[in-house]
């Protein structure tokens, strides 16, 4: 479970986060939609410590993401994250990009640790790609190749920021289609979306943020569907 | 208490090598920038035809200057020309800079997006105005900076000269610790004095690609 | 014009003791490059780091290598340590004034390349559960060394035609020290520097063609 606590967030002089509670339940898909600069990504990074927080408090399965003495690199490896931009790494080929992290984070051995990045490099459909360089994919199979990378770490967890925002149109399909059957497998997940059909198809609750807090939150029928504030209205009819 | 023998004419001598330095340094650069724009040109645009020109012009960067010194003077008294070391001096770094300032011109003009040369082209200008009005303002800024670069480091290398019995900066001050036996003190003026000519150069330079930038 | 004959023979018979010089050459090369390497990621260090005296050092270490002659810096470290007693031979000041002036370019070009690695891949590699060293020698390290890997095969090819400058200090058994030996001896100056030319060519080339084979092989992305 994830709890996120009153917490506020500043860059400089900029509030971006200003009292956030959110409380994401174990195989929960909660979809967080709003405006740029409304604080959504910057929260998925303060959930797994790469943004630090100025007050309140995130608990991940009850343990303090920044609390001074929290192995926060212990903690990362149950919550994978999938960025905007894909970041694959560019020197190691898909296989290795993979097969790295278990490697040299969790200490598993060669076999395991190829075994386990073929099984997920399968699961998103890159079966046929284990020896080419990221370089040579197209941005939704690095996007793809990213997501098993965050896999092969057997998160509890699953945070995506923006995941298909960077992609061509014609690309984002296979890359939504790849995050609905993780959904469907009962992963927990939080996914910072523009795609508001996508989130209205899978989360099983949606928050609206403007100005760094959550203005509204419920089912997404009651959010998308039948919302209840003039500025989600607004906003919803803004991206249509 | 610090004291010392070093004089103000002594200073002035300094001065009088730092000179010679800058001379040597507009000299090779106006052989090497004039031959250099030339030869980047013929590089970029007839990229085959001259491929020997660049195999010859990697002989000048892939051999120490002061072989090339070395080696020209003596070809000079093989001839049997007449030439001032000041002469030889400044052929020997006039090509050294032109093999470098090919390069850095070549690159500058192949950085001109094709696309723009052709919609220039679709215009109706011809081969040479597309070259005059198109390519070569582009390509000039591109190439500025690394031809500054050169400048500083033409400005350094011009220390090799004393090799063939010129006194300029670096010459000038051993001249003076011979005397005076204060080599420290010497040359950190020696040093002081290139600092600030180069400093001097690279802040004109960069006052100049501001000047640029602020016209785009 | 030409009222001279040239005496190849003589040069062809020095060349075992130009060829030693040149094993010399290549070696001190090697060497600078080897400590200008370490020590420019020390400045580098510094230089992103939080200490203003160390900050200062390097700037001060860089901005000197940069803008005042390689000849010069070799002179300071022969005649100026003579100053404080300390009397070093012309090879230790010749290499400890390449490796000076190594390490100056070296770290601005190391400082651009770390620039050119985007923080976003630290950031990936911390969200997997990294550690920041490993995140630094698994994922950083290696993306710079692919970026750095073309000045530092110049910056070994400049060290090479440095040594040259070894002879202006009285150094002797370096390729350019053993060429100017028998110029003295024979006066025939044309024949052997123009050896030493062909040489310090030959060097200059093998080194290029070794990094292209050594790149190839590196960074097959």
């Amino acid at each position: 479970m994830i709890e996120i606590d009153n917490v506020h967030k500043s860059f400089g002089e900029l509030d971006v986060i200003k009292g956030v509670s959110l409380r994401v339940n174990k195989g929960e898909v909660v979809s967080i939609i709003g405006g740029s600069g409304s604080g959504k990504s910057t929260l998925l990074m303060c959930i797994n410590g790469l943004e630090s927080i100025k007050s309140g408090s995130i608990r991940v399965d009850g343990t303090e993401v920044h609390a001074p003495g929290t192995d926060i690199n212990k903690l990362r490896q149950k919550i994978g994250i999938v960025f905007q931009q894909w970041n694959a790494f560019p020197h190691l080929t898909v296989l290795e990009n993979v097969m790295l992290a278990p490697r040299k984070v969790l200490g598993r051995s060669k076999q395991d640790a190829e075994e386990m990045a073929v099984k997920q490099l399968t699961h998103v459909g890159l079966a046929d790609k284990l020896k080419v360089f990221p370089g040579k994919l197209s941005g939704g199979q690095q996007q793809r190749m990213a997501i098993a990378r965050a896999l092969a770490m057997s998160p509890d967890y699953m945070l995506f920021d923006e995941a298909t925002s960077a992609l061509d149109p014609q690309l984002v399909g296979e890359v939504l289609d790849t995050m609905r059957l993780l959904a469907e497998e009962g992963m927990t997940m939080v996914l910072v979306t523009h795609e508001i059909r996508f989130a209205r198809d899978v989360s099983d609750r949606v928050a609206f943020f403007r100005n760094g807090l959550v203005h509204e939150i419920g089912t997404p029928d009651q959010v998308i569907g039948n919302p209840q504030k003039p500025e989600t209205i607004d906003f919803l009819k803004s991206i249509n | 208490m610090f004291s010392t023998s070093f004089t103000w004419n002594d200073f002035l001598f300094l001065l009088q090598g730092a000179w010679v330095t800058l001379l040597l340094t507009l000299g090779a650069m106006a052989i090497g920038t004039v031959a250099g724009v030339l030869c980047g040109l013929l590089r970029a645009l007839l990229p085959r035809a001259t491929l020997p020109l660049s195999w010859l012009l990697d002989v000048f960067r892939s051999v120490p200057l002061l072989i090339q010194f070395v080696l020209f003077n003596s070809l000079k008294s093989i001839a049997g020309l007449n030439w001032s070391a000041f002469t030889v001096a400044c052929i020997v770094l006039g090509i050294y800079a032109t093999a470098f300032c090919t390069e850095i011109v070549r690159s500058g003009v192949l950085a001109v997006p094709f696309n723009l040369r052709r919609a220039s082209r679709s215009l109706g200008l011809t081969y040479l105005q597309d070259l005059r009005y198109i390519v070569l303002p582009i390509a000039t800024r591109v190439a500025f900076p690394g031809w500054l670069n050169l400048v500083l480091s033409v400005m350094k290398d011009t220390a090799l000269v004393m090799w063939i019995g010129i006194v300029e900066l670096l010459r000038a001050s051993q001249t003076i610790v011979t005397r005076i036996q204060e080599p420290l003190l010497v040359l950190c003026i020696a040093g002081l004095i290139y600092y600030v000519m180069s400093l001097v150069v690279a802040r004109l330079g960069a006052r100049l690609e501001t000047r640029w930038q602020e016209n785009d | 014009m030409f009222d001279y004959t040239f005496h190849w023979r003589a040069a062809y018979k020095a060349l075992p003791d130009m060829l030693a010089g040149a094993w010399v050459t290549f070696e001190t090369a090697a060497l600078s490059m080897v400590f200008g390497v370490i020590i420019a990621l020390l400045l580098t260090l510094m230089r992103q780091g939080r200490n203003p005296v160390l900050r200062g050092f390097a700037a001060t270490w860089i901005s000197i290598a940069r803008n005042t002659p390689s000849l010069f810096q070799i002179y300071i470290l022969y005649f100026g340590l003579g100053s404080f007693g300390l009397h070093v031979s012309s090879w230790f000041a010749l290499l400890a004034g390449i490796t000076f002036n190594n390490a100056g370019y070296l770290a601005e070009n190391f400082r651009g390349g770390l620039k050119a690695v985007p923080d976003t891949q630290l950031r990936a590699a911390r969200s997997l559960g990294m550690s920041a060293a490993q995140a630094y020698r698994l994922i950083v390290v290696p993306q710079l060394l692919r970026i750095v890997f073309y000045p530092l095969t110049n910056q070994m090819v400049w060290a090479v035609l440095m040594t040259s400058l070894g002879v202006i200090v009285g150094l002797n058994n370096d390729l350019t020290g053993v060429t100017q030996d028998y110029n003295v001896k024979t006066f025939r100056t044309f024949e052997f520097f123009a050896l030493a030319a062909v040489l310090y060519y030959l060097i200059a080339k093998a080194i290029v063609a070794v990094a292209r084979i050594l790149s190839w092989r590196l960074f097959r992305y």
